[in-house]
């Protein structure tokens, strides 16, 4: 979480992990890969025509590879064979307990093809896309950009204190906001009920994906808040300045001098809060899933099946097609991001 | 490009490598004799228990009496025993799968507590292993114990034949009801229903009292087993079938099942109870503490909510006025005389037990303090002035007159009782009757719900050669 106060120019640039922590379970890792495709395109692409020595530092190849030996070693335990390992668990019929435990027997693709043919999974793809769209997409960056927008010339405690609270609101951990959400929704004596005189309305179960919406933008917005601030205040004053002395409106300014100042933020924060909202095991933590697999995003489908379930083999294909769904949302960010180039 | 083909090669060896290591390796045999001369022991305990909160006396029993009292013995003959207890207080699924990835890493509690119904999926899976291979045949087989435990009980941790376990007790499913609402409604103090029409005609009598749900029937998959233990299964032998019957069918799509959710739906359609509820992540924790407030009439479940639930002080839902306001009544059969071998009532049983950690690095000394555990002085320890129908006879029958809810479940209930198959399969099966009790709960219809759940278990069971359907 140390990328916060760089100026995050380019798009995942050194971001393992998100707000919320952990990612799905299967070690799913979306944009470590696609940063390391990314930087060595473009380094090709800044000196084409050096094919010849580049070894500007004067190393030699043998202790050259022995400086990023250790960092290769590093991925290879820790991201290259969990992910193969995974693969391989996802052709074979493996569980957490009885017979297949003791002897898993390889089944092909039989995992993958009951996934795409199974009703639940469709279903927690299309929750997880749902909950994207709206949570991250939608709600932290619309939120995030609109409190940094309005805060810009906001000084004193007014400012410290908006800041205090929705920072409050990523930093407190998991555990204890589920339990403080819980709390809030809860249908006999939830503080949402009391205040909105709806005694007995069970929100978790008439309006759950709401529910967990609502919750992971709260959650999450601190994020996108504190990146926009920063870009904010990098567009530079003078074209500020000028746009108001020709008369330009709020929303002309806006759409005209700022936008294309932090049209990158805004790719990369909407892929790094994609991406975690995507992977994003807490709304388990409220809801469990259900009512009746109605919050079940991907994660929580994992977690239900592989842990509780002991299907692992089929968890670990399902972990697998997700990891693939990560990589997708990262390349089509990072496309959209180098079309500005 | 070069380093990449390297990698994926490098990789693919190490995964390769890796393939032998998935799934335990039952060759490795348990050795009952390494360090039975040792004179520093640590032993650890686990159970789904913790102090203040789930199964507290069992805990408190654990933390206070077993583990002192073992260490002042071992003491007198020089050995210096330490032991840990590793409590838990979560959910029975979530603690099966944390101490099943404890056993599979060989890591864990020397002593674990599992549930009758896990031992043949732990079994299979080379998780546990028969007592007399763990701690060598002779020593298990002459404790003085067997003989006081009822074979049906000892059949909870057993498999295939073979002991993995000691059991801790068993149970029997009835019907709790609230004697003041039921005075309220005009029911009788004594009620004892004979039909499943006569639990919904109380019902509807009481559904004239302001904020109470006349009936909590167990039912949807957040509740886990309790829906089938609590409910449909209950529910099911008192239609005259048993989820898997003596020849060796499942339930499908039958009348049977049918029949059962029809009940379902004529309760959570009509207001009888509360669909809500069922669906709720915590909904069983809130059906206890609804129950002591007042607010549920009647409510199916075993001498556990007896005693660990409703009990006066040490219950999570306590009750201070238990003995004078709640009643129990035998579980009717749908029909007088038609359920399983022609019984007016019926029941379940189930019950948990402990097993010894086949990595156990002190088998000698794990089944010594298994033993001890299961000794009449440390029963009858645990069951102190409260309620519990222990493994023991000896020791039941010296405490069954002390409670009329124990005596009653002991002499009443457990005779009419039937047990589920203990087969690796069986979880996988719950699973697809709770999600059929949670669609009639949502409002599909029973016929719908129960072809849905012949098509899972068809899944699950690879086809329907094994299943019964109508």
């Amino acid at each position: 979480m140390a990328q916060t106060t760089s100026p995050a120019t380019e798009a995942g640039a050194g971001c393992p992990d998100g707000p919320g922590g952990p990612d799905g379970p299967g070690g799913v890792d979306g944009p470590g890969g696609v940063d390391g495709a990314d930087n060595a395109a473009r380094s090709t692409a800044r000196d084409p025509a050096d094919s010849g020595e580049t070894d500007v530092v004067g190393l030699g190849k043998w202790r050259a590879s022995a400086f990023v030996a250790p960092a290769l070693v590093l991925v290879a335990i820790f991201l290259v064979f969990p992910a193969l390992w995974t693969l391989y668990i996802g052709i074979t019929n493996y569980r957490l307990t009885g017979i297949a435990a003791r002897v898993p027997e390889f089944v092909g693709f039989d995992n993958y093809v009951r996934a795409v043919g199974d009703a639940n999974f469709l279903n927690s793809l299309y929750l997880t896309l749902i909950f994207v769209l709206f949570s991250a997409v939608i709600g932290q960056n619309g939120l995030g950009f609109a409190l940094a927008w309005r805060l810009q010339d906001v000084r004193g405690w007014v400012r410290r204190l908006v800041e205090s609270l929705v920072l409050l609101a990523w930093i407190l951990p998991s555990s204890i906001v589920a339990f403080l959400w819980i709390a809030l929704l809860d249908r006999d004596s939830g503080t949402l009920n009391a205040l909105l005189g709806t005694p007995g309305l069970a929100w978790l179960i008439e309006y759950p994906m709401v529910s967990i919406i609502i919750f992971n933008i709260w959650r999450g917005t601190a994020f996108s808040m504190l990146l926009y601030s920063a870009a904010l205040a990098s567009v530079p004053p003078s074209q500020l300045e000028t746009a108001t002395l020709v008369g330009a409106s709020r929303w002309q300014t806006l759409r005209d001098v700022i936008f294309p100042h932090v049209r990158g933020h805004v790719l990369t924060n909407t892929l790094l809060i994609s991406l975690w909202t995507f992977n994003d095991f807490t709304p388990f933590l409220i809801t469990a899933g259900g009512p009746d697999g109605r919050t079940e995003t991907l994660p929580v489908y994992i977690y239900n099946t592989a842990i509780t379930g002991g299907q692992m083999g089929y968890g670990a294909a399902v972990s697998l097609i997700m990891l693939l769904i990560n990589l997708v949302i990262a390349i089509f960010y990072l496309r959209l991001l180098r079309e500005r180039r | 490009m070069h380093r990449s083909v390297r990698a994926i090669a490098l990789g693919s060896v190490l995964a390769l490598t890796a393939t032998a290591c998935l799934g335990s390796d039952p060759a490795e045999e348990a050795d009952p004799v390494r360090n039975a001369d040792a004179t520093e022991v640590s032993l650890t305990i686990a159970a789904n228990a913790v102090s203040g909160g789930k199964n507290a006396e069992e805990a408190d029993w654990i933390e206070n009496y077993v583990i002192p009292t073992f260490i002042e013995q071992q003491a007198e003959d020089g050995v210096t025993v330490t032991i840990e207890f590793q409590s838990s207080g979560v959910d029975d699924e979530e603690y099966k799968s944390r101490i099943a990835l404890d056993l599979r890493t060989g890591s864990g509690a020397d002593i674990v507590s599992v549930d009758g119904i896990w031992v043949g999926e732990f079994a299979e899976a080379g998780y546990i292993q028969p007592l007399t291979d763990v701690v060598g045949g002779d020593l298990v087989d002459g404790w003085e114990g067997w003989e006081q435990i009822n074979d049906a009980v000892q059949a909870n941790m057993s498999f295939n034949d073979e002991r993995y376990g000691i059991p801790a007790g068993s149970d029997g499913r009835v019907l709790f009801f609230n004697k003041e609402l039921f005075a309220q409604a005009g029911l009788p103090e004594d009620w004892q229903p004979t039909s499943w029409e006569e639990v919904l005609e109380a019902g509807r009598a009481l559904q004239s009292i302001e904020g109470v749900t006349p009936i909590q029937l167990n039912a949807g998959t957040a509740m886990g087993e309790a829906t089938v233990m609590q409910g449909a299964l209950p529910l099911l032998v008192g239609t005259g079938a048993e989820i898997y019957g003596e020849d060796e069918l499942w339930q499908g799509n039958t009348q049977n099942i049918r029949d059962v959710l029809a009940l379902y739906e004529e309760i959570y359609s009509t207001g009888l109870g509360d669909p809500t509820l069922q669906q709720e992540a915590q909904g069983r924790d809130k059906s206890f503490a609804e129950f002591a407030a007042g607010q549920i009439g009647i409510l199916m479940e075993g001498d556990y909510f007896w005693r660990s639930v409703i009990e006066p002080t040490a219950g999570v839902a306590p009750m201070p006025n238990r003995d004078e306001a709640v009643g129990y009544a035998m579980v009717p059969a749908m029909e007088p005389g038609s359920g399983i071998n022609e019984q007016d009532f019926v029941s379940m049983s189930g019950g948990g037990g402990r097993v010894l950690n086949p990595a156990t690095e002190f088998p000698q000394q794990a089944w010594e303090l298994l033993a001890f555990m299961n000794s009449a002085e440390a029963t009858k320890e645990l069951v102190g002035d409260g309620a519990r129908l222990t493994q023991r006879e000896d020791v039941n029958s010296e405490i069954l007159s002390s409670d009329p809810l124990l005596s009653f479940i002991a002499e009443e209930v457990v005779p009419l009782s039937a047990y589920r198959p203990g087969l690796a399969v069986y979880p996988e099966i719950s699973l697809a009757l709770q999600q059929a009790t949670l669609d009639v709960v949502t409002g599909t219809t029973p016929e719908d719900a129960a072809a849905a759940y012949q098509t899972a278990i068809e899944q699950v069971l690879g086809g329907a050669d094994d299943i019964a359907s109508d």
